[in-house]
């Protein structure tokens, strides 16, 4: 049944039907609303025997999950931006570990400077540490990667992290469904762990492994998330076959056939794209567009089916790697490898500007020109950037580039 | 025939006699082959290691009140190292080393985990050393503290981050040298001034109960985990532990060490309940501080090539507040 | 602002369409100037961005009229709907570039009416409802109870339909 819903409590109430016996809690915007449900339901009784841990940092509550999931208890948090890198090395180490754990990332900016607003820095300055990381389209999505993530999480014994775009998804309000309990229960039997703290049986786990072995453990993690690609759309399959929607998998193609320029996208921009895509279509214009739904690991086989017939992908990512560029269409292109088709990266939507449908049909034409660059940065202030690169040589009020931005406003007054 | 039992023993309250004349209910639990030799032999701690000892006798001790039934979460340092080389380890219980600072968040999430699987039967311990507590810990410690989980931490402090090489902590005494604060002409090593209590702290979260003690006294370090173990909530226990290596000291001097930094008053050994302080050990026979400083490598700075009065007045002084303030003196 | 977006979708959706409503996201302060956007359609909404051409602007704070471009991207032929109880022309709004239709509906005073307080929101939807019937107004009711408790909810939706009556008897021929 179909309920208007603000994404956050759509996801807290569905992390709710996932029967997690432990969830640290840590704020931090735009995830607030989430931990904030989540510790009302377990107040009010609704989550049975689950205890919520008020922790003092993200690092203390990836640790916290880190413990939950050693001794066999299902655990949750949830973080963004700045929690996620506090909780860096956790991750690294639950990953290491093996540990079957799920959190939902609100995507949001990483400073400096400081910026509370949605893009996928976050999530992709992590994509080394082992964890996979599925992106959601839509609220809908979310929830039902959340159900997902935890079939996927104890079924490989690997911590799964839900990316949602902070704000954009997790602040709107729309109809959605939130899975029935008892299907979830269904789809989410008690597993035995493959590994566990139980004084009937001792384990150590954690040990030192030195040079002799350290690279075949962490082959075998690789192969783990090689195993995961399988899994994914395993898992999707039977979530369409219990709830009837099709969510998560690797990747989804829309429009596709015969496309010859195809956008590359993950996350709740792919609406406005997706709109675009339909408008060009009934102009006779043969785009399509490609959502990139599992990031970690990287659908390589996938991408290139979907993406080696089209003439040029151009990536629409809310990311970048300083001094060398697009980090999603880095993959895009290790997936085309050998192909014809060109690959251009497009910076947008960074720290929150709104990717709009305007400059979405902007970009395509300059692509299907062929007068995209392998590099650009969508709807920058070419302005602003060319004053302030001015002004650097000669400042004009003593301070960084906000002072400078102040005087060119005459805005600046000199301390009497 | 005289009943040995019966005869006076001169050094009354010490058990210096030994284990074995003893009434079987005052021995160590460490005499005891029932014990569960939590941490078995095997594992590559140094010659005269305190760490080792003291863990020996904390895990085991805490294993005899929970029925068998504890888990315990570590963190990175020499305990963990030196007990896990892979493929062996010496843990007969269920552990877990996760990373450097979170041993103490581990250790509220797995407490947290059990309760929710309704196995708060099984206790939870959490181990670590004085760097992994007291500096990259404190912020993991405190919000353990403060939520009052259900965790025994145990910090084994010897004075530094002897696993990389004997840097210093904020658990450093004043005075000492490390490869941080090495001893230059006119210098005291480790600054005065510096360096923080964790027991204290700990009291200062008003958990229920905090102790202190070292491997010089093995009874009262196994007592103190048992009384600690009959409590629920957040406990703290911090036992000096003698690092051979990293105060450069003669590995058999280990527990001779531990027990002049007592007498010295350098290291009060006390109890506290709920913020306040219960009990504390009197010293037997005091010692001037550089009884406990001479034997050690680490203090040589402070008497050759001139001795540095001002800081072995420092440390005196130091030692004489200590005892001042935990009423250590047992003829005052 | 926030919630009255929300009330908006709440009641398109009881009406059987498909809403969508969030706010722009500033770090909301007290007192500080707050948009928020909701998009009503018969099918699922997949663009997120924000509105950048609204087909209506609803202003709950007069004073912000001549702070903020609140009327930037109205569509030609759009409607805006001002808390006030003064006119248009008063306003200064009375011929705004595009000729959009400018209602002015004294929200407050009619919230002071019948809530106890001078709550602009329903009385807004409440004519909203009555000028572009987007959403219906017993639609509109039921999203306000269910929002707000007993009586509490009660006084909202009279206040709605007073402001809805009051669009409706206006537009009506004399």
């Amino acid at each position: 049944m179909l309920r208007l819903l603000e994404g956050s409590m759509a996801v807290a109430e569905t992390v709710g039907r996932c029967r997690p016996d432990v969830i640290a809690a840590y704020p931090i915007s735009p995830q607030t609303h989430i931990v904030e449900a989540l510790s009302r339901a377990v107040r009010a009784g609704e989550l049975g025997d689950c205890e919520l841990l008020n922790v003092e940092s993200e690092f203390a509550a990836m640790s916290a999950c880190i413990g939950a999931a050693a001794v066999g208890a299902r655990p949750y948090t949830a973080t963004a931006s700045q929690g996620l890198l506090y909780m860096s090395e956790a991750l690294f180490n639950a990953a290491g570990l093996g540990l079957p754990i799920v959190m939902t990332v609100a995507n949001r900016a990483i400073g400096a400077p400081i910026n509370i607003w949605n893009d996928h820095s976050d999530a992709l300055s992590q994509r080394d540490s082992g964890w996979i990381q599925l992106f959601a389209e839509s609220i809908q999505e979310a929830v039902d990667l959340h159900v997902q993530a935890y079939r996927l999480a104890e079924t490989l014994s690997l911590p799964v992290m839900v990316c949602m775009d902070g704000f954009v998804l997790t602040h709107a309000h729309e109809p959605v469904e939130v899975p029935d309990a008892d299907a979830v229960d269904a789809f989410l039997p008690r597993v035995a762990p493959a590994q566990v703290l139980d004084p009937d049986a001792p384990q150590t786990i954690g040990a030192m492994v030195g040079p002799d072995a350290f690279t075949e453990v962490r082959y075998l993690m690789h192969h783990k998330q090689m195993a995961a690609l399988d899994a994914i759309p395993h898992i999707a399959g039977e979530f369409a076959a219990a709830f009837g929607r099709d969510s998560g998998g690797l990747v989804r193609g829309y429009r596709l056939d015969g496309a010859e320029t195809v956008v590359v996208a993950m996350g709740s921009v792919m609406g406005a794209i997706e709109e675009v895509v339909d408008e060009l279509r009934d102009g006779g214009v043969p785009v399509g567009a490609l959502a990139l739904r599992c990031f970690r690991p990287t659908p390589t086989a996938e991408l290139r089916e979907a993406l080696a017939p089209a003439r040029r992908v151009v990536v629409v990512e809310k990311a970048m790697s300083p001094g060398t560029g697009g980090i999603v269409g880095a993959d895009v292109r290790r997936a085309l490898d050998g192909c014809d088709t060109r690959v251009h990266d497009v910076i947008a939507g960074l720290g929150g500007r709104p990717i709009t449908k305007a400059s979405l049909r902007t970009l395509l034409a300059r692509a299907r020109e062929d007068r995209l660059g392998a590099l650009s940065f969508l709807d920058l202030d070419r302005d602003r950037v060319a004053a302030e690169l001015a002004r650097a040589g000669t400042p004009t009020a003593p301070g960084g580039h906000a002072a400078q931005a102040l005087a060119a406003a005459g805005l600046w007054e000199e301390d009497a | 025939m005289t009943d040995p039992t019966r005869i006076r023993y001169a050094q009354v309250g010490t058990r210096a006699v030994g284990n074995r004349l003893l009434d079987p209910a005052e021995r160590a639990l460490q005499s005891d082959p029932r014990r569960a030799n939590a941490i078995t032999s095997g594992h590559r701690a140094c010659r005269g290691c305190g760490e080792a000892l003291a863990a020996r006798s904390v895990v085991d001790a805490a294993m005899a009140v929970a029925g068998g039934r504890v888990v315990a979460a570590n963190a990175t340092g020499c305990l963990e190292v030196f007990s896990t080389p892979y493929p062996e380890s010496s843990w007969q219980l269920p552990w877990i080393h996760s990373v450097f600072a979170n041993a103490p968040s581990v250790a509220a999430g797995i407490a947290a985990g059990l309760r929710a699987r309704g196995r708060d039967d099984i206790r939870v311990l959490g181990q670590g050393g004085d760097g992994g507590t007291v500096d990259i810990g404190f912020a993991c410690l405190s919000g353990m503290f403060e939520r009052n989980d259900d965790v025994l931490f145990v910090c084994y402090d010897n004075g530094g981050y002897m696993n990389t090489g004997a840097q210093r902590s904020g658990a450093t005494p004043p005075g000492a040298a490390t490869t941080t604060t090495p001893a230059v002409p006119g210098r005291p090593g480790a600054e005065l001034g510096q360096g923080k209590s964790a027991p204290l702290v700990a009291m200062a979260h008003e958990i229920p109960y905090v102790a202190t003690a070292t491997i010089a006294d093995l009874h009262d370090l196994e007592a103190k985990v048992r009384r600690a173990m009959e409590i629920r909530g957040a406990r703290y226990l911090h036992v000096l532990s003698t690092c051979p290596l990293g105060w450069g000291s003669d590995s058999a001097l280990s527990i001779e060490l531990a027990r002049l930094a007592v007498e010295t008053g350098l290291f009060p050994v006390f109890e506290a309940r709920d913020g306040e302080v219960v009990d504390a050990t009197p010293i037997r026979r005091r010692r001037p501080v550089e009884d406990y400083l001479r034997p050690q490598r680490r203090f040589a700075h402070l008497f050759e090539p001139e001795p540095q009065r001002d800081v072995l007045d420092a440390l005196q002084r130091r030692a004489d507040r200590n005892i001042a303030r935990f009423g250590l003196d047992r003829h005052a | 602002m926030v919630t009255s977006a929300e009330l908006l979708a709440a009641a398109a959706f009881a009406g059987g369409g498909h809403p969508q409503a969030f706010p722009s996201f500033g770090s909301e302060r007290s007192g500080a100037p707050v948009v928020a956007y909701c998009r009503i359609d018969d099918e699922p909404i997949r663009s997120h961005e924000p509105i950048a051409e609204p087909d209506v602007v609803i202003v709950q704070d007069p004073t912000l009229l001549h702070q903020v471009a609140v009327f930037d991207g109205l569509r030609p032929g759009g409607t805006v709907l001002v808390n006030t109880g003064k006119t248009a022309a008063e306003l200064g709004i009375a011929e705004l570039p595009g000729l959009p239709r400018v209602v002015t509906v004294p929200a407050g005073q009619i919230g002071r009416e019948h809530i106890g307080r001078p709550m602009p929101g329903p009385a807004l939807l409440g004519a909203f409802a009555a000028v572009t019937g987007a959403i219906a107004l017993p639609a509109l009711e039921a999203a306000l109870r269910e929002r707000f408790p007993g009586d509490l909810g009660d006084a909202n939706a009279a206040a709605a339909r007073a402001a809805h009556d009051r669009e409706v008897a206006s537009a009506a021929p004399a």
